[in-house]
Order: C-alpha cells, then structure tokens, then sequence
C-alpha cells in the first residue's frame, strides 16, 4: 500500500487529530459527547497533578510509589490502575445503554463513535481492568501466603505494571489525539487492516495491547518464580493456600497464552505499518490466522483472570465459616483441570467460520468439560460454608451473590458450547449477555471480595462494612437489570454492537438495561465512596495488628501494614492453614528464636524510564513519527544494559534493628484487647482475633 | 549441593551460597525462554500454514541457498561449541581472559551468521521475495527475521559481558549473567535447527 506524504517531524499528526474542531465546525450531541470524553483526560490529569501539588505529596509519590520494589506496593498501583481505568469503561458502558434508548432507527450517537466505545470498552475491561485487577491481587497476597519476603524479582515487576501502565496510557491518550479503532476488543480484519482502516485508531489498540502484553508475561513469569522458588520452610505445595494455588495456575497460563497475543499483534503491525500480508485479503493472507492465534491468547485470558477469583473465594468462604476449606485437594486438581483444558477450547470463538463438524464437535465437547471442575469448586465452597459459623461479611456477600449469577452466566456458556445452537445466538446480544454473565459475577465480584478482605492487611485499616454491603446489593441490582435482559434480546433476534435497530419490541428492553446500568454506575459509585470513607474515619475503623477476619493463612500473622520486609523471621510451615494453626495451639504473637540480616531491593526508576519509552514508541509508531519511536527504543535498551551495571541494587537491614521493630509489634498485640467473632466490625477490633475453636 | 539446586549450574567449585543466589535467575530464565518458545512456535505453525499462499509469487526453489544456510548452521553451532568453552573456562580457570577471549571467538562466529544471513536476505530480494509480496514470504520473513533479531540481541548482549568483565571481573553477579547468557546462545540454536529443518531443508525436499 502507497504511503501519503508525512512530515519527517510530526508524521501523520496534526492540529485537526483532536475531537475539539469537530464540535466546534459541527455541534452535535454526538460530538459533544466525544469532546466531553476528551476533555476528562487532560483535566483528570490536571487535578491529579493540582493536588499532588498542592498536599506537596510529589517527593513521596516518587519515592514511595513509583521508584519502589516492594511487591505490596506495586500490586496495590495495579489495582489503582485498573480502578481508574473501571471508570472510564464503565462510563462507556453507561453511554452506549443511554444511547441504545434512543437507537430505534437512529439514536444520539454515530455509529462510528458507537462502534469506538464498545471497542475501547472492551479493550480497556478485559486488558486494563481485569488482568491488572488479577495481576494486583496476586502481586499484593502471594509472597505474604507463601512466607517471602518479596517476589523473585523486584525490580522486573515494577517494569510489568510499566508496560501495562503505558499501554493504558495510549487507550487514554486516544480519547484526545486521534481517535480509537472500531474493530471491537479483538480487531478482526481485515477490517482491521490498513486498507480497510487506515486511521490511528487500530494502531493504538495494537501498541497498548502488544506492550501491556509483555508486561503481563513477565508478570506471570514473576509470580510463577516466585512460588517455585521463594516459599518459606515447610511451605509444600499441598499447604500453600488456595489463592496461591490459583496464582500460580493464573501466571503459568500467563507465561503460555500472552505470547500469542504478543504475536498477533506484531503480525498485526507488520501488516499495518509494513505492508505485510499476513491477514489481508490479498496477495495469500489468510484472516482465519488472526482468528486462531488471537483466541489461543484469548481463551487461557478468561480463565487468567477468573482463577485468581476463585482463589479469592477459597479464602473467603473458609475465613468467613471459620472452618478449614472443604475439598482442598478436590480444589487444587479442578484448578489445574481448568488451566490445561483452558488451552483446548479456543476454537469455540468462531464455530460459525468455517472448519466443519468434526472440529467444531471437539472444541465444543472440550468447552462443555471445562464446566465440570468449575462446578466442583462451587459445591466445594457450599460445602466449606455448610454448618460453619458463618458470618454474613462483604466479601462474602459478595460469594453469595457468585453463586447464584455466575452458575447462571456458566449454564449458558454451557448453552452456547453447543456448535448447533451456537449457530443461532452467535454473536447476538445472547453471547453479550453470557460473557458479562460470567465475568462480572466472576471476576469483579471476586476482585472486590478480595479487595474488601485485603484492604485492611494493605492500610492497616477496615472499609466500612455498612457502605460496602450498600454496595454490593448495588452490583447485583445493577447486574442483573442491565444484562440478564440482554438473554432475551439475543433470543428475539438483536445482533451485539449493534449502533441502531428497527424492531420496536426491542425499545422497552433497552429501557430496563439503560436503568441497570444506571444502578451500575450507583454501585461503583458507592464503592469508590467507601474508599475515601473509609479513609477519612480510618481512626474508628484501626486493625494494626492486623488479623481482623480471624484469618487463616501467613499474611494475617503480621501486623497491618506489613513491613516493607513482610516478615521479621522467615516462619516454619507444618500444615495447611499454618496461622489458625497456630491461634488454636494458644501461642501465636512470638519472638522468633533468632533475626538475621534482610537484604531488600533499593528502589529504581528503571520502570518509569522504560515504561515512558515504551509509551513514547507506541504513540510514536501510532503516529509515524519515526524518529522518536527510535530514540525511545534506543532509551529502553540503554535502560536495560545500564542497569546490567548497577552495583548497588540492594540494601541491608540489620537483625538489630528487626528484632526491634518485631518486640515493638508483639508488645502491641499483647496490649490489644482479643475480640471475638461477634465484634468483627465493631470499632473494638483492632486486628487481635479471639481465635474460634475448632480449627 | 541440596537435592532442589538446579542442574547444570556452572559457577565455580565451592560456593554454596553463589550455587544457591543463581538459581532463581536461572530458572526464572528458562521460564522465559519456554515463554519465547511459544512465539517461535506460533511462527513455525503459521509458516507451515502458509507455505502454499504464495500468490504466484517466488518460492523455496528461487530463494534459497542451501550452501549459504550450511555455512550458516556451521557457523552457529561453532558458536555454541566456544561458547561451551567460555562456560568450562568459567568454571574450571577462574580467570578473566580465557573467558572473555571464548567469548570473543563466538562473537565473531556469531557476528558472520547474520552477515551471511543479511546477504541471503539481499538475493531474497533482487529476486522479488520481499515480505510484502505474499503471504508465505510475509511468514518465512517472520520466522527468519525473529531469529536473526534474536542472534543479533545475543551479540549486542555479548559485548555488554565483555564490558562488564572488564568492568566488575568474574564476580558471582557477572557468572550468573554467563549462565544465562549461555542458555540464551543454546537456545537460538535450537530454533536455527528447527528453521533449518522446515523452512529450507523441507522448502527444498
């Protein structure tokens, strides 16, 4: 394909990229709506930065939080990350509802920019949401479950929330510089391809996934590492706690499923930008390549992100009944059943695209199978919770409401495994409705459970339990109204994405799913509230010793927050649930026999430095402003080889000193009144628990 | 040596603690490797693919050179070979010249491959098998020009553990960074003898 002429400097940009002068030379609601959009990102950044500056917070910012190695720290950024993103992705979701009130021949919206905001929506849900969201959890709880002091490698994880940072930065940045594909969250082409889609758009989805995607590998490949190698005395792998369990099936299928995102989008990019012909329509391309490769990532992706939920779960169900987790082993096999069967289903994506029955009747029996494990883990956490002494908590409130969504979402995948029947609700509002199905009551769900349980261990102090239960009830509300709906639409006939219809039944549906994604808006709303609540009576709300749930596992046995180091002596582990263990035997709260030296990671901005370059390459190549996408590759691996020759990458707290900081916190948990299970969310719990007989 | 220390661990005599410190990187390394292993995989499944979609375009039989490739497989395998030599002078001598002086000697065996490499990719070209011209030579660019990136990250790499010989000697940080360099170096010629295999060997049969 003939390249236009562009300028050496600032390639194909210019001054008419952003959505401003279009609403100036033609005011529309549709307009208006895309420049609104866009004027959020600079003025979201101009307030962060207004208070940064104002609370003088940039020096700690800096040597806090960004230059820092600690494993807690990084995982909670992920988090933040992926809230920020929540934000705009479920204000897209909002939009597109509103405007599918209005969409009975016609609508408010072009179909152009409608077909923008499912994609960004869905692009930014499953990679700027959902993995980081995982990907923080695991980051935060593994090395505090398995007793370590740190991940396998420190400074390579603080370089994976980078990567995935920049590639969240291009989606936002495309809100005001260009404008986002259309292709939806998995860009098919060849309408994806230069001929078809000329524009930035495809190019920022390109760069922000294929970057974020390295950074995920080496995420999962730091998380897997980490369990093989970094577990505490005694830590076998049948005691490692069942988040473990699920982290460590979530990073091996990190380590095996990004990389074929990794190609898709490099082939992808040749394509684009080199005029390649690997998915186009001519010249031999062959488009079902880009189906097949993109769902080898794209399958092993939904069980990536929903293991770490189960895991969460796991913990919950037991911690909350305080009774020991039923069917641990049962547990473990069904993890590692889905982790491998997940590989083997990716063809169910495109049934209808041509490969025959025979092969459409093994994925679909594979893809029926996979329902199997799952269900055991459900009746496992029913039979965890059975007879155990309950306590009706958030998070798990939150595994109640699981149980009855997520079934239902599971029983229509089920449904939809079936080739035969696949054929007719393929790529209707059905399929939109199942996938929320699962993934909401999946993986959100499980991800605020394990916020709410966390939260208290990471800031040392409890969310407000009434505004969080608020909260919940909202998500569910929301939930159901706004997609199980969709179920019916599907059935009567509404193609997904679909910017306009002509069938009037549709309208008063749309009515319902509109007023559901309104409570969902209510529902995130509510709990962005409980954060800074929380934040603001955080006195009232103290767990410093840090075991307010009555928990089971090594996290809950140092105070909250942790030290930087986790623990001050390395525990001895001789059973499954080593900290309830330990309560029941009457003697938590003690010295350790002996303190060594701890050598800890000094902090680095090797992450901000490559994670901006990388961002500076994506933007660049976006763009064809070659020279600054070479200097920022050249700044990477300048980065890369100069730390080679970093000495000092480590510092070294003295057993002194940790010996101290350790009486200080006994004496604390000694002051510290015990409470039991009845005051759980009483201001009297500050984190000592009265353990509950039996174990 | 406890009965988890990863085998082939080439460190030295004597150093527990050095023996112990490495195994992590290392195994994290191979992980990483196993992870790039799935990309050459996914090349090789779409090279094959694709090995009909030439688009009446040029094939195996106008492009390849198979005496260019011998000399080219030679010369990567003799680079694995010194650089086996640069890991024993590692372990046995102790000393910084002969290990940097194997390394040297598989820089230039190294430095060659995609010097030939570059020349076949010239012919390839004055012959019409650019990658743009179909999608079989879009796939063959692919797979071939990954592995030529790798060779030449492996040279870049290198160079950089020659500097820091010289910089910081054969302290445990730089032998570890051996190890890995040396599995790295292995590695490619894994994926050489997989290229070799199915893209001219089986281009050509």
């Amino acid at each position: 394909m003939a390249r236009q002429a562009t300028d050496p400097i600032f390639g194909r940009l210019d001054w008419s990229v952003t959505p401003f002068d279009d609403f100036l030379a033609a005011p529309s609601i549709d307009e208006a709506v895309a420049s609104a959009a866009a004027a959020a990102v600079p003025l979201g950044a101009l307030a962060v930065i207004a208070v940064l500056t104002w609370k003088g917070l940039w020096g700690a910012l800096w040597r806090d939080w960004l230059t820092t190695a600690d494993h807690k720290r990084i995982g909670i950024m992920y988090i933040v990350l992926a809230g920020v993103m929540m934000l705009r992705a479920v204000a897209e979701g909002f939009v597109m509802r509103a405007h599918q009130v209005t969409a009975l021949d016609g609508g408010v919206l072009s179909s152009e920019h409608f077909a923008q905001l499912f994609s960004t929506h869905g692009t930014i849900m499953i990679f700027f949401v959902a993995t980081p969201l995982v990907t923080g959890l695991m980051n935060f709880a593994v090395p505090l479950q398995i007793g370590a002091r740190d991940v396998a490698f420190p400074v390579l994880n603080q370089v994976s929330l980078a990567l995935t940072a920049s590639g969240a930065g291009l989606v936002m940045i495309s809100l005001v510089i260009g404008q986002f594909g259309t292709g939806g969250w998995t860009m098919y082409p060849p309408y994806t391809s230069a001929t078809f889609s000329p524009g930035p758009g495809v190019d920022y989805w390109v760069w922000a996934i294929g970057i974020s995607g390295i950074g995920s590998t080496l995420a999962g490949l730091n998380i897997a590492v980490t369990i093989y190698k970094n577990r505490a005395p005694g830590m076998r792998f049948l005691r490692m706690p069942m988040f473990t369990w699920t982290a460590l099936c979530t990073s091996i299928m990190m380590i095996y499923a990004f990389p074929a995102l990794t190609v898709a989008t490099a082939m992808m990019a040749l394509d684009r930008t080199l005029g390649f012909h690997f998915f186009t329509n001519d010249l031999g391309g062959n488009m079902m390549q880009y189906a097949n490769i993109f769902w080898m990532f794209g399958h092993p992706e939904v069980y990536i992100v929903v293991l770490p939920a189960y895991g969460v779960f796991s913990e919950v169900s037991s911690t909350f009944s305080a009774k020991r987790l039923y069917g641990y082993n049962s547990l473990v096999i069904a993890t590692m059943a889905i982790a491998v069967i997940s590989f083997t289903v990716w063809l169910h994506h495109f049934f209808t695209m041509g490969q025959g029955a025979r092969v459409n009747a093994a994925f679909g029996i594979a893809t029926m199978i996979i329902a199997v494990p799952t269900g055991v883990k459900v009746y496992d956490w029913m039979a965890t919770m059975f007879r155990g002494r309950v306590r009706l908590s958030v998070p798990i409130i939150y595994l109640v409401g699981f149980f009855f969504l997520f079934v239902f979402g599971g029983l229509t995948g089920v449904v939809l495994a079936n080739p035969t029947i696949d054929y007719q609700i393929h790529n209707s509002q059905f399929l939109v409705g199942h996938f929320h199905n699962v993934l909401i009551p999946g993986v959100i769900f499980g991800v605020l459970a394990g916020i709410h349980y966390w939260f208290p261990k990471a800031f040392g102090f409890r969310l407000h339990e009434r505004t969080a239960r608020v909260g919940a009830c909202l998500w569910f509300a929301g939930f159901v109204f706004a997609f199980l709906p969709l179920y019916w639409l599907g059935l009567m006939g509404m193609p997904r994405r679909s910017a306009t219809y002509d069938n009037p039944a549709f309208e008063p549906v749309m009515w319902v799913t509109a007023g559901g994604a309104a409570i969902v808006v209510a529902a995130l709303g509510v709990t962005v509230w409980n954060f800074y609540a929380s934040t603001r009576d955080r006195a009232a709300l103290a767990c410093p010793v840090g075991d307010p749930w009555d928990g089971r596992s090594l996290e809950w046995s140092v105070p909250a927050p942790p030290p930087a180091y986790n623990f001050y002596a390395l525990p001895q582990v001789k059973s499954l649930d080593p900290w309830t263990i330990e309560k029941a035997e009457g003697a938590p709260y003690q010295p350790a026999d002996a303190y060594e030296d701890i050598e800890m990671p000094r902090p680095t901005s090797l992450g901000v430095v490559i994670g901006g370059a990388a961002f500076a390459m994506g933007f660049a190549v976006t763009w064809w402003v070659w020279w600054l996408a070479g200097v920022s590759l050249a700044v990477i691996a300048g980065a890369v080889i100069a730390r080679a020759f970093v000495q000092d990458t480590t510092r070294t707290i003295p057993a002194r000193e940790v010996e101290a900081a350790h009486q200080k916190v006994l004496q604390q948990a000694r002051q510290i009144r015990a409470v039991d299970r009845d005051d759980e969310i009483a201001p009297a719990n500050l984190g000592h628990a009265a353990p509950e007989v039996p174990a | 040596m406890s009965g988890t220390a990863h085998p082939g661990l080439n460190l030295g005599a004597s150093d527990a603690r050095a023996h112990e410190r490495s195994e992590t990187p290392v195994f994290g390394f191979w992980v990483f490797l196993m992870s790039d292993l799935i990309i050459f995989g996914i090349l090789f499944a779409h090279y094959i693919v694709m090995t009909d979609a030439r688009a009446f375009g040029p094939g195996p039989a106008q492009l390849f050179d198979l005496k260019s490739v011998a000399a080219q497989t030679s010369l990567l395998l003799a680079s694995s070979y010194t650089y086996g030599m640069a890991s024993l002078a590692m372990k046995h001598r102790e000393r910084i010249r002969p290990v940097a002086l194997w390394l040297i000697v598989t820089a230039i065996l190294g430095a060659t491959f995609p010097g030939l490499e570059l020349r076949d990719f010239a012919n390839m070209i004055a012959e019409g098998g650019v990658p743009q011209r179909s999608g079989y030579l879009s796939a063959l660019w692919a797979l071939v020009g990954l592995h030529g990136l790798h060779v030449a990250v492996g040279l870049v790499w290198i160079a950089v553990m020659l500097a820091l010989l010289a910089v910081r000697g054969l302290s445990n940080r730089t032998k570890t960074r051996l190890l890995l360099l040396g599995l790295y170096w292995h590695f490619l010629d894994l994926i050489w003898i997989g290229i070799l295999s199915i893209v001219y060997l089986g281009g050509l049969a």
